[in-house]
C-alpha cells in the first residue's frame, strides 16, 4: 500500500461507505453547534420528525452575535436575542449539550473544543463555521460546513465528501524573535494567495510549526481557510498530547494509554504523496500587517504599501487598486506610518491566554494613545477568568484598553461590537474583508503583540523594536 | 430541493475575483432563523454605488451570474447561497468557486459552473455588449450555450449531477446506510471523547 499522509489515515479511519462516483461517507466525532448557522438545520430536522443521532457527540454553545459588555437578556437587539433563545430550544428539545451565556465554559466554539480536551488527535470535527480548522493544531481533521449539511450531521452523524487533495506547508529553521504564529500564517498567505489551498487539506510541518505551541498552531490552523484550504493539520506530537492530558473530556487512566498509542501512528509516511508543496524560510519571517482587504494582501512591517502596478497580474492590480481605494490608503506609504482609530484583540485566531500574555507583554508600561479605543475580547470564560488570575485584566484596563466578557465580538460584525465607517482598526481576528468588521470599516491583520504596540503609539510599530 | 434541469436566462457580469460570502450576505443579516428573505440584502455594500450592476436596469431579471476566480471565499454561511438565490440567481458561472461555497450550492440546487477564465471572460464582455444575450444551462448535457454557436461544456460531479437532476436530498440518501452506520459505531474505539 502506497504510503498516506496524516490527513488520508484519518479519513479511511473514519470512512463508513465508498462507492464509484459517489462522494466517501464519512463518521463525524465531533459536530460543534452555534446560534448562527444552526437554526435552519434543526427546523429541518423538525419538518422531516427526524432527531438528533448523537447528542452525546454533538456540543453547542452561543459566541457569534452575542454581546460582550453585559450577559443581561433581553439583547438590544431583538433579533439576536431571538437567535439566542432558538438555540436554548433546539437544544432542549434535542438533547443537545448547550455552554449557554452564562456557562463559565461559554467561548467561542473553536476555543473551548480543545480547551475542553473535546478536540483530541485523529478526530474527525466539523462545525458551521469556516474557521472549525482551527481543531487540526491536534491532529484532527476538522473542516466548516455550511447549514445543509449540519442538518445532515445532526440526522445521521456522517458526512459525504469528495476526498481532498494533500498539500504540504513547511516552514524550515527558527522563528525570529518577537514574531508569532500569526506572522506565520500572515506570511503563508502572502505566499500561497487566497486561493492556493483550494481543494486541499494542508499538513503544516518543519522545526517552526514543530517549535510552535499547542495555541500558535491553533492560530496557524485557524486561517488555514483564508488560503481556501477547507483542513489544515499539524501532525501530533509531545507538545499535543501533553496540551490534551489532564483536560474534562481527555480519556485517563487505561483508556490515555490506548489513546496515546493511537495517535502515535498518526504521522505522515516517508512515502506519503502531496499533490502540492510548499517551502516557506522561517528565518525570514517578519512581523507582518496586512493593508489591503483579503488576508494575504500583507507586507512586512518594515515595508511600505505596494504599488499595484508593481503586481504581477492584471487581476492582482485591479483588486490591490480597489482594496486600497476602500481602506483609503495610498500606496508608497510605510506601513508603521498607517495610524490607527481602534484595537481589537481576541477571536478564535488570537482570543487565546497566550494571545492576551502577549499583548499584555506588548503594552510594556505604557497607555492606549489619546484617540484610540482599544478592547480586548477573551476566547472563552474559562480564558477571562485565567487572564484575571494572572493580573493580565488589570494590565490591560490600567493601560486604558476595555475588558470584555468572551464571544466572536468585533471579528465578524454581526453584534454590538462593530467599527464605524472609515475608522481603521489594528485586529487580531482572521479576515479582512470589506466591511468584515462594520460597513465601510477598515481592517488590519496583526498579532497580538503588533495590535496592543499599536494601541500603544497610535499607528502600527515593529514590536520588535520594543 | 427543486430538481434542477435546463434553463435559459440573461446574465448577470460581476467582474471581480475573490468575491467574498461578506459582501454576498453582510454578517449583521445572518440573524434570521429562516432560509429566505436574504435576497434584498444581498451584496448591500457594493450596491450602495449607483453604478453597480445590480443596479442596472437592463441586468434586472437575470438568472446567470458571471464572476471572477475564487467566488464565494470566506465563511461557511450558507446564507451566501440563499441570498444569490433570492436575487433570481439560478447558476454562477466562474473560472473558480471556494470549497464551502460550491457545497452549499450544491445541497440548495445552485449550479457553481466551472468555466476557464477566457470562457469566462468571453460571456461576461457578449453579455455586457448585449444584457439580453441568452444563456442556456443545460445540467443534463454539461453544457452552456450563447447565441451564434458559442458553446462550452462543464465538470461537474456525477453524484452532485444526479443529486441535482432528480431533486434528492441526500439525508435520506445516507439514511439508506444507517446499518453501516450502526455498524461503524459499535466499533468505535470506547476511547473517543462524548461531550456529555
Amino acid at each position: 500500500m502506497a504510503g498516506r499522509t496524516v490527513a488520508q489515515k484519518i479519513w479511511d479511519e473514519h470512512l463508513i461507505r465508498s462507492a464509484e462516483g459517489q462522494p466517501d461517507l464519512l463518521y463525524i466525532d465531533l459536530h460543534l453547534v452555534h446560534e448562527v448557522t444552526s437554526p435552519q438545520a434543526f427546523e429541518g430536522l423538525r419538518l422531516t420528525g427526524r432527531r438528533v443521532r448523537r447528542p452525546d457527540l454533538t456540543l453547542a454553545t452561543q459566541d457569534h452575535n452575542v454581546p460582550t459588555d453585559t450577559r443581561i437578556e433581553p439583547y438590544a437587539d431583538p433579533l439576536s436575542q431571538q437567535q439566542v433563545e432558538s438555540l436554548r430550544a433546539n437544544c432542549e428539545e434535542f438533547g443537545v449539550p448547550l455552554y449557554d451565556t452564562l456557562d463559565p465554559r461559554q467561548g467561542i466554539v473553536h476555543i473551548i473544543g480543545p480547551e475542553q480536551g473535546l478536540t483530541q488527535p485523529g478526530l474527525t470535527i466539523v462545525c458551521g463555521d469556516s474557521h472549525t480548522s482551527t481543531h487540526g493544531a491536534l491532529g484532527a481533521l476538522a473542516f466548516g460546513i455550511g447549514t445543509s449539511e449540519v442538518e445532515h450531521v445532526l440526522a445521521t452523524q456522517t458526512l459525504p465528501q469528495a476526498p481532498l487533495k494533500q498539500m504540504s506547508v513547511e516552514v524550515t529553521g527558527e522563528l525570529p524573535g518577537a514574531c508569532s504564529a500569526k506572522d506565520v500564517i500572515l506570511t503563508i498567505l502572502n505566499t500561497i494567495g487566497t486561493g492556493g489551498g483550494v481543494g486541499h487539506v494542508i499538513e503544516y510541518r518543519g522545526d517552526v510549526i514543530r517549535n510552535l505551541s499547542m495555541e500558535g498552531r491553533m492560530t496557524v490552523c485557524n486561517m488555514t481557510i483564508e488560503g481556501g484550504a477547507r483542513a489544515g493539520l499539524v501532525a501530533p506530537d509531545e507538545t499535543t498530547i501533553a496540551y490534551v492530558k489532564g483536560r474534562p473530556h481527555a480519556p485517563s487512566g487505561d483508556a490515555w494509554d490506548a489513546a496515546v498509542e493511537r495517535w502515535s501512528e498518526l504521522v505522515s509516511d516517508d512515502d506519503a504523496v502531496f499533490d502540492t508543496e510548499v517551502v516557506i524560510a522561517g528565518e525570514e519571517i517578519v512581523p507582518f500587517v496586512t493593508w489591503g482587504t483579503n488576508p494575504a494582501q500583507s507586507a512586512p512591517v518594515t515595508e511600505s504599501i505596494p504599488d499595484p502596478a508593481s503586481l504581477a497580474t492584471a487581476s492582482a492590480q485591479e483588486s490591490a487598486e480597489r482594496a486600497l481605494a476602500y481602506q483609503g490608503l495610498t500606496a508608497g506609504t510605510p506601513i508603521t506610518d498607517i495610524a490607527i482609530d481602534r484595537v481589537f484583540i481576541g477571536s478564535c485566531t488570537n482570543g487565546r491566554i497566550e494571545d492576551l500574555r502577549a499583548a499584555a507583554g506588548a503594552i510594556a508600561g505604557g497607555r492606549v494613545a489619546e484617540g484610540v479605543n482599544a478592547m480586548v475580547v477573551p476566547g472563552s470564560g474559562l480564558v477571562k477568568v485565567q487572564a484575571e488570575e494572572e493580573g493580565l485584566a488589570d494590565i490591560f484596563r490600567d493601560a486604558g484598553f476595555e475588558w470584555r466578557d468572551a464571544g466572536c465580538s468585533m471579528c465578524l460584525g454581526m453584534n454590538p461590537d462593530i467599527l464605524s465607517p472609515q475608522e481603521r482598526c489594528a485586529s487580531t481576528s482572521n479576515r479582512n474583508f470589506e466591511g468584515r468588521q462594520g460597513p465601510g470599516g477598515r481592517t488590519h491583520l496583526v498579532s497580538p503583540a503588533m495590535a496592543a504596540a499599536a494601541a500603544v503609539a497610535g499607528h502600527f510599530v515593529d514590536v520588535r523594536s520594543l | 430541493m427543486e430538481p434542477v434541469t435546463t434553463f435559459s436566462g440573461t446574465g448577470l457580469p460581476l467582474d471581480r475575483a475573490d468575491v467574498d460570502t461578506d459582501q454576498i450576505i453582510p454578517a449583521k443579516y445572518l440573524k434570521r432563523i429562516e432560509r429566505t428573505g436574504y435576497g434584498p440584502f444581498a451584496f448591500e455594500a457594493w450596491a450602495k454605488d449607483p453604478d453597480f450592476v445590480t443596479n442596472q436596469p437592463e441586468y434586472q431579471g437575470a438568472s446567470v451570474m458571471l464572476a471572477g476566480p475564487n467566488f464565494g471565499c470566506g465563511s461557511s454561511r450558507e446564507h451566501a447561497v440563499w441570498a444569490i438565490q433570492g436575487m433570481g440567481v439560478r447558476a454562477v458561472i466562474a473560472p473558480s468557486f471556494a470549497d464551502i461555497f460550491r457545497n452549499n450550492s450544491a445541497k440548495m440546487g445552485l449550479l457553481t459552473i466551472h468555466l476557464s477564465q477566457p470562457d469566462v471572460e468571453e460571456l461576461m464582455r457578449m453579455v455586457e455588449a448585449e444584457s439580453n444575450t441568452p444563456i442556456t444551462v443545460n445540467l443534463e448535457e454539461q453544457t452552456v450555450t450563447a447565441p451564434g454557436g458559442w458553446s462550452r461544456s462543464f465538470e461537474i460531479a456525477p453524484f452532485v449531477k444526479h443529486c441535482l437532476l432528480n431533486g434528492l436530498d441526500d439525508i435520506s440518501l445516507t439514511l439508506e446506510h444507517d446499518d453501516l452506520i450502526a455498524e461503524y459505531e459499535s466499533n468505535r474505539p470506547s476511547t473517543k471523547p462524548a461531550t456529555v
